[in-house]
C-alpha cells in the first residue's frame, strides 16, 4: 500500500462545479450498460472532485482529462480512477473533460505519456473519493473509519452497508482527506482486465464523435488555399469564379492564404478549386535531391562537440581487424490521419470558442489568444475524438487558421482540409540519414561510431540509449540541416527511423563476425548491465527480458522451412520492445507474414486495448518502412493523395502476436514504442530470406528484392 | 438548385443540392448522417463506403444526380439497434482504435459477406484491401470479419 498526500483541495470542488456548468459540447458518451437494469434513474449528481461525480443511484461519472486519439485513454484513464474508487466498471459513465488547466495537468496526447504521467494523479483522485465516502459513513454510523471497508460501490462495517449513491450527498460536505492509501497492485480488479472502448457503440453505429462531425446552428464551412510550394507566398488572386460557385458566400484572404466560405463542405471545396492565385518566391525552393546530397556530406563531417565520446574511438578503429561501415536513409513522411485536419471556431467580440480534434489543447488556447489579441480565459478549446493524430494534431495550425477566419467573418465556421490540403500542408517527419561504423577486434565490437544527420531535427541520435554502456570505445555525432519545409513529431519521433538503421546495422555486424544476432545484442547488454561504460539512460535488464521473451515466443533459431526470421529490439517512451519478423519469400517477392512482439511497459491497464495498440504500432512500422515515400521538387510535395501515396493495407499487414512481460511496475508508454523496432526486424528477415540488405526507406523501391 | 429525391435507409429524402454534389456530402452536410466519413475524396481509402442496392460503393465519388431510385444504406441504417452481425463482431473484437475508418470498414465487410458467407482468409484480405485503417487495426478487422461470417 502506498500512502499519498492528496492535492485535491476544497477549491477544486468549486472548480468542478464551474466546469460541469460549462458542459461538454459533443455530448454524453454512455460508457457501459448498467449492470442492474432495474436501477432507478439518477435524480441528483454530486461532484466529488474534478475527476468524478457520483449519482444518488450509485452511478459514477468519470472525466477523462486527456485528448482521445485512438490510444484508448478515454477508457484506460477512467479505469484507473474506478479501480481506486472501488466501483463496478458497469456503473461508470465516461465523459471527455474540457480543457481545464486548474483541475487537470498535462492535457496532452503525445510522447506516449498520458498514462505514465497521470498514473498517480488518477489513482489519488479515486482513492481520495473512496476515503471521503468511508469518512462520511464513519460519521453516520459513529464508528472508527479504519474498520470500514468498501466493495464495488458499497461501504461496509460489520453488517452495516451503505452505497456510494446513498452517501454522496453528505460526502461532498465533508472535509477532503489529507492522506490516502493507494491499493496494492496485486489487489487490482479493474486494471489488468479487458474493458471495451467506452465509445465503441458510438463508433459502430456512426454517431457524431469526431471533429469533422461537429455542427452548430448557423455554422458555415471554409476551405483554404495555401501556398503550393514551401518558399512561396501569395502574390495576387482572382476570386470571381469562386464567388460564382453556388453556395459560396465569401472569400477572405488571411496571411498568405485564401479561405472560401460556403454553406456546405462541397461548395467550399469547389470554390477553393475555382480560385485563381499567383504565387511568388519568398525563400528557397528546396529539392529532395539537394537534401540527400547535403545530409550525406554531413555524415562525413565531424561534430564540433560529439554527443558522446567514450574511450578512444580513433585508436579502436586504427587497431581494428576489420571495419564495418553502412549508411541508412529515410525520407520525409506525412502523417495521413484518416480524418483530415479540421476545426470549428466561433469568434465574437467577447470570446473565441474552438472545438475539434487537437492533441495539445492548452498550447493551442494560448496561441489562439495571442493571435487574436485576447486573454487566454476568453478562449475555450473543447476536444472531440480524433480520427488519428500520429503527431500531426500536436501543432494546432488548423485551429489558428479557423480562429483567424472566424475572427474575420464573425460567424461560427468549420474549416475542412481536403486530403490534398492535408498531405501538402503537413508538418512532416523529417528526412534523416545515419552512418554506422564498427571496429571489430578478435571477433568483438571494440569501437562504435554513429553519425546522424536530419532536416530540422536537432539531435537525430539517442546517445545514451543502447548500445551506450555496452561498448568500450563509443562515439555519437549529429548534424542538423535547416529547411523551410515544416517538420515535426511523427509517431516515435527520431527513433521511428533511428531504430530501423541501428537494428539493421547490428544484424549486419553479427553476420560479418559470424555471431547469432540475438546473442550479439545480449552480450552488449550484459556488459552495459554489469559494468557500464559511462552513464546510460535505459535499463539493460529490461531489454534483456523482452529479447529473451520474443526469441522464445518466435522460436528464434528454429525458423520453419520457407520462413526467415529477423530480429530487432528498441527502447523508447520508457518501454522495452523486442520483435521477430517472420518473412516468406515465395513468387512475388518477400512478404511479412507475422511479427512476434514482446513488450515491457510495466502494468498493463487494459490488455485487449494494449494488444490493439501494439499490433497497430507494429503494422504501422512495417507499412511505413515498406512504402513510406515523400519528396519535394522546387518546394512542392510530390504526392497529394492516396493514389500517389501508399499506405499499408489488409493484404500486406502481418499478423502480430503480442506478449507482455508480467510486471507490477508503474505503467510506461504504449502508443509509440512498438513502432520503432518493426522496420529493422523486417529488413533483417528480408536480408536473411533474399541475401539482399535494404538501406533505404521505402524498401519496396529496392528492385533487386521486390522486382 | 434542383431537388433530388433519394432513398436513404429506407426513407425517401428530398435534397436541394447541385447535381455534382457527391453523395458523401449530401449525407453528411444535408441529411446530418455523419457516420459516413470523408477520407480522400477520390475513392482510394474506403472511409466513405455505403451500400447502393446492397453493393459497397464509395460515396465520395458518386454524384447525387446519378443515384436515381437506387437504395442507399449508411452505417446509421445498417441495423436498427446496432446489432448487424458485422457490428456485433466489431463490438466483440473491440476493433477500433481512433475509429474513424471503421464505418467504411463495416459497410464494406457487410456487403462482402452478404455475397460470400463462407470466405477464406485470402477472400477476406482481398475484400478488405480497399479500406485503409491508418491505426492499422487490420488484425482485429480480419478477425471480426471472420466472426461476422459465422454469424451471418
Amino acid at each position: 500500500m502506498t500512502v499519498i498526500k492528496t492535492k485535491i483541495n476544497r477549491r477544486s470542488f468549486l472548480k468542478t462545479s464551474a466546469l460541469a456548468g460549462g458542459g461538454i459540447v459533443i455530448g454524453f458518451n454512455w460508457g457501459c450498460t448498467p449492470a442492474d437494469m432495474a436501477r432507478p434513474e439518477a435524480s441528483a449528481w454530486y461532484e466529488v472532485n474534478a475527476f468524478l461525480t457520483i449519482a444518488d443511484n450509485g452511478e459514477v461519472t468519470i472525466m477523462s482529462p486527456n485528448p482521445e486519439i485512438g490510444q484508448n485513454i478515454k477508457t484506460s484513464m477512467p479505469m484507473i480512477v474506478a479501480e481506486e474508487l472501488d466501483v463496478n466498471w458497469e456503473d461508470v459513465i465516461v465523459k471527455q473533460a474540457p480543457l481545464n488547466t486548474e483541475s487537470f495537468t498535462r492535457q496532452v496526447a503525445g510522447g506516449s505519456q498520458s498514462i505514465r504521467s497521470s498514473w498517480t494523479i488518477l489513482r489519488t483522485a479515486g482513492a481520495t473519493a473512496r476515503k471521503l465516502l468511508i469518512n462520511t459513513a464513519a460519521k453516520e454510523w459513529q464508528v472508527d473509519p479504519s474498520g470500514i471497508t468498501t466493495e464495488n460501490g458499497v461501504v461496509k462495517y460489520g453488517k452495516m452497508t451503505m452505497t456510494y449513491g446513498e452517501l454522496a450527498a453528505k460526502a461532498v460536505m465533508e472535509e477532503i482527506p489529507e492522506e490516502v492509501e493507494l491499493k496494492d497492485p496485486k489487489d487490482f480488479k479493474i486494471i489488468g482486465q479487458a474493458k471495451k472502448n467506452v465509445d465503441l457503440d458510438g463508433i459502430i453505429t456512426g454517431e457524431p464523435l469526431f471533429g469533422l462531425d461537429f455542427k452548430r446552428e448557423g455554422m458555415v464551412y471554409a476551405a483554404a488555399m495555401r501556398p503550393p510550394a514551401f518558399g512561396t507566398k501569395l502574390k495576387s488572386f482572382d476570386d470571381s469564379d469562386a464567388r460564382a460557385v453556388n453556395g459560396v458566400s465569401d472569400v477572405v484572404q488571411f496571411g498568405n492564404k485564401i479561405a472560401v466560405i460556403a454553406n456546405s463542405t462541397w461548395a467550399a471545396m469547389k470554390g477553393k478549386n475555382a480560385l485563381k492565385a499567383e504565387w511568388e518566391r519568398d525563400g528557397k525552393l528546396e529539392n529532395t535531391t539537394d537534401h540527400d546530397r547535403q545530409l550525406l556530406r554531413m555524415l562525413d563531417t565531424p561534430e564540433k562537440e560529439p554527443r558522446r565520446n567514450d574511450g578512444n574511438v580513433r585508436r579502436a578503429f586504427a587497431n581494428a581487424d576489420k571495419v564495418i561501415e553502412r549508411v541508412y536513409e529515410a525520407p520525409f513522411l506525412p502523417h495521413n490521419t484518416m480524418e483530415p485536419m479540421n476545426f470549428f471556431a466561433d469568434v465574437t467580440d467577447t470570446k473565441a470558442e474552438l472545438i475539434g480534434p487537437i492533441q495539445t489543447p492548452q498550447w493551442t488556447q494560448g496561441r489562439v489568444a495571442q493571435l487574436l489579441g485576447r486573454e487566454a480565459a476568453d478562449v475555450t478549446i473543447d476536444m472531440t475524438r480524433m480520427g488519428g493524430g500520429f503527431g500531426r494534431r500536436l501543432y494546432g495550425d488548423f485551429a489558428l487558421e479557423v480562429a483567424e477566419i472566424s475572427d474575420k467573418i464573425r460567424k461560427p465556421v468549420k474549416l475542412v482540409f481536403s486530403r490534398e490540403d492535408d498531405m501538402t500542408a503537413g508538418t512532416y517527419r523529417p528526412a534523416s540519414k545515419y552512418k554506422f561504423r564498427a571496429a571489430i577486434k578478435n571477433g568483438k565490437i571494440d569501437g562504435y561510431h554513429l553519425t546522424g544527420s536530419g532536416v530540422n531535427s536537432g539531435n537525430v541520435t539517442r546517445q545514451n540509449w543502447f548500445p551506450a554502456g555496452g561498448i568500450e570505445n563509443y562515439k555519437v555525432e549529429t548534424h542538423n540541416l535547416r529547411s523551410n519545409i515544416t517538420t515535426g513529431a511523427w509517431r516515435a519521433p527520431i527513433t521511428n527511423f533511428l531504430a530501423i538503421a541501428e537494428q539493421s546495422f547490428f544484424d549486419e555486424v553479427a553476420a560479418e563476425i559470424g555471431m547469432d544476432a540475438v546473442q550479439l545484442r545480449l552480450d552488449i547488454l550484459e556488459r552495459a548491465k554489469n559494468n557500464p561504460v559511462g552513464e546510460i539512460d535505459y535499463e539493460p535488464e529490461k531489454m534483456i527480458g523482452v529479447i529473451k521473451l520474443a526469441a522464445e515466443k518466435a522460436g528464434w533459431g528454429n525458423a520453419p522451412s520457407g520462413i526467415s526470421h529477423g530480429f530487432s529490439c528498441y527502447y523508447s517512451h520508457n518501454t522495452y520492445v523486442a520483435e521477430v519478423a517472420h518473412v516468406t519469400n515465395a513468387s512475388g517477392g518477400p512478404k511479412v507474414a507475422r511479427v512476434t512482439c514482446a513488450v515491457d511497459c510495466g502494468i498493463v491497464i487494459n490488455p485487449d486495448a494494449a494488444i490493439n495498440q501494439v499490433q497497430g504500432g507494429v503494422v504501422d512500422g512495417v507499412g511505413h518502412a515498406m512504402y513510406g515515400d515523400f519528396s519535394f521538387v522546387n518546394g512542392t510535395p510530390q504526392a497529394s493523395n492516396f493514389d500517389k501515396y501508399r499506405l499499408i493495407r489488409a493484404k500486406e499487414a502481418p499478423e502480430v502476436d503480442v506478449h507482455f512481460v508480467e510486471s507490477l511496475n508503474d505503467p510506461t508508454g504504449l502508443g509509440e514504442p512498438s513502432l520503432p523496432p518493426a522496420g529493422g526486424a523486417v529488413a533483417n528477415a528480408i536480408a536473411k530470406a533474399t541475401g539482399n540488405r535494404l538501406y533505404k526507406i521505402p524498401f519496396i523501391k529496392e528492385e533487386i528484392v521486390f522486382g | 438548385m434542383p431537388v433530388y429525391s433519394i432513398n436513404v435507409n429506407g426513407k425517401s429524402r428530398q435534397v436541394d443540392v447541385d447535381a455534382d454534389t457527391p453523395l458523401l456530402w449530401v449525407l453528411r452536410d444535408t441529411l446530418d448522417l455523419v457516420g459516413t466519413k470523408f477520407g480522400c475524396g477520390i475513392a482510394q481509402c474506403g472511409a466513405c463506403t455505403v451500400h447502393l442496392n446492397g453493393n459497397a460503393v464509395r460515396s465520395c465519388s458518386l454524384p447525387v444526380s446519378t443515384i436515381g431510385d437506387n437504395e442507399i444504406t449508411t452505417i446509421e441504417g445498417l441495423s436498427e439497434n446496432g446489432d448487424h452481425p458485422v457490428q456485433s463482431a466489431w463490438r466483440e473484437h473491440d476493433v477500433p482504435q481512433c475509429g474513424y475508418c471503421q464505418a467504411g470498414q463495416m459497410m464494406n465487410a457487410a456487403a462482402f459477406l452478404s455475397r460470400n458467407s463462407n470466405p477464406s482468409d485470402e477472400d477476406i484480405e482481398n475484400a478488405m484491401h480497399g479500406n485503409i485503417c491508418r491505426c492499422a487495426t487490420y488484425n482485429k478487422i480480419k478477425a471480426a470479419v471472420k466472426t461476422a461470417a459465422t454469424n451471418m
